[in-house]
């Protein structure tokens, strides 16, 4: 039974803002890549009308020992962002489920900060005159995905795949 | 951020740029033709294509859609909301 974390963070800045932001937020100063370890992959779905992104990224790989699956919906609210926060966290390592889990929950929430660190530092870059009072936001939003650190890795992958789903999701429109 | 395949970095820049003035100047504003960057989008998309390949990604975990599918998670029910 997989472990679930859930949070909700608010971004001092619009919906169009956020959606601009997301797909630039890495490299930022909370996050870059460099090892290569776990591959994961993102989908997302931008719905322009209403003002929702929901993202949902897992891990490629690996999964048995540990799986990260982690769902963000941003909505408008009056001028800010919220981001709404999942994750469910899994193991299946005979006799270590249980810890693994334990640790990858704590991981992930202790990355949940810097990764709402890192996007809010890129959006400010983006919209530096935008929210120029709110400092980094009320405890953050959340820009992404992912879990673990390692997992994050590769998160170039799920870039490129993210933008794809997106043209997509045009086309179904 | 460079690309999964160093090869694609510069494609992936090159598409990264289109996608983005794209995304914020036209889909965003109603806009549905995503035309402009689609030459760019299947050079760039084959490049990395490629790139997993080299690195033995599985193809068949990357095409399977979860999201907005019944194989997407749920959140699980709490008292409030």
């Amino acid at each position: 039974m997989a472990r679930y974390f859930e949070n909700t963070t608010t971004f001092n800045f619009s919906w169009d803002q956020v959606a601009c932001g997301y797909w630039k937020r890495y490299p930022n100063p909370q996050r870059f890549f460099n090892a290569k370890s776990v591959k994961i992959i993102e989908e997302s779905i931008v719905d322009p009308k209403e003002k929702v992104l929901v993202t949902y990224t897992r891990n490629l790989g690996y999964t048995k020992v540990m799986s990260v699956v982690e769902r963000v919906e941003y909505r408008s609210v009056g001028g800010q962002t919220i981001a709404h926060r999942s994750a469910w966290i899994d193991s299946q390592v005979f006799g270590f489920s249980r810890a693994i889990r334990a640790f990858g929950v704590d991981r992930f929430r202790k990355n949940c900060t810097q990764m709402v660190n890192g996007f809010n530092h890129v959006l400010h870059a983006m919209f530096p005159r935008a929210s120029g009072a709110g400092g980094g936001g009320v405890g953050g939003g959340a820009p992404v995905r992912e879990a673990l650190r390692e997992m994050r890795d590769a998160a170039a992958a799920a870039t490129d795949r993210a933008k794809h789903n997106v043209l997509s999701s045009v086309n179904t429109t | 951020m460079n690309s999964i395949g160093e090869e694609c970095t510069d494609l992936k820049k090159k598409y990264d740029d289109c996608f983005n003035s794209w995304f914020s100047e036209r889909f965003l504003k109603g806009d549905h033709d995503d035309s402009v960057c689609s030459s760019i989008f299947k050079v760039y998309q084959d490049c990395v294509k490629n790139a997993m390949k080299q690195q033995n990604i599985d193809f068949k975990e990357i095409d399977k859609d979860v999201l907005g599918t019944d194989n997407e998670f749920k959140v699980p029910p709490t008292e409030n909301s």
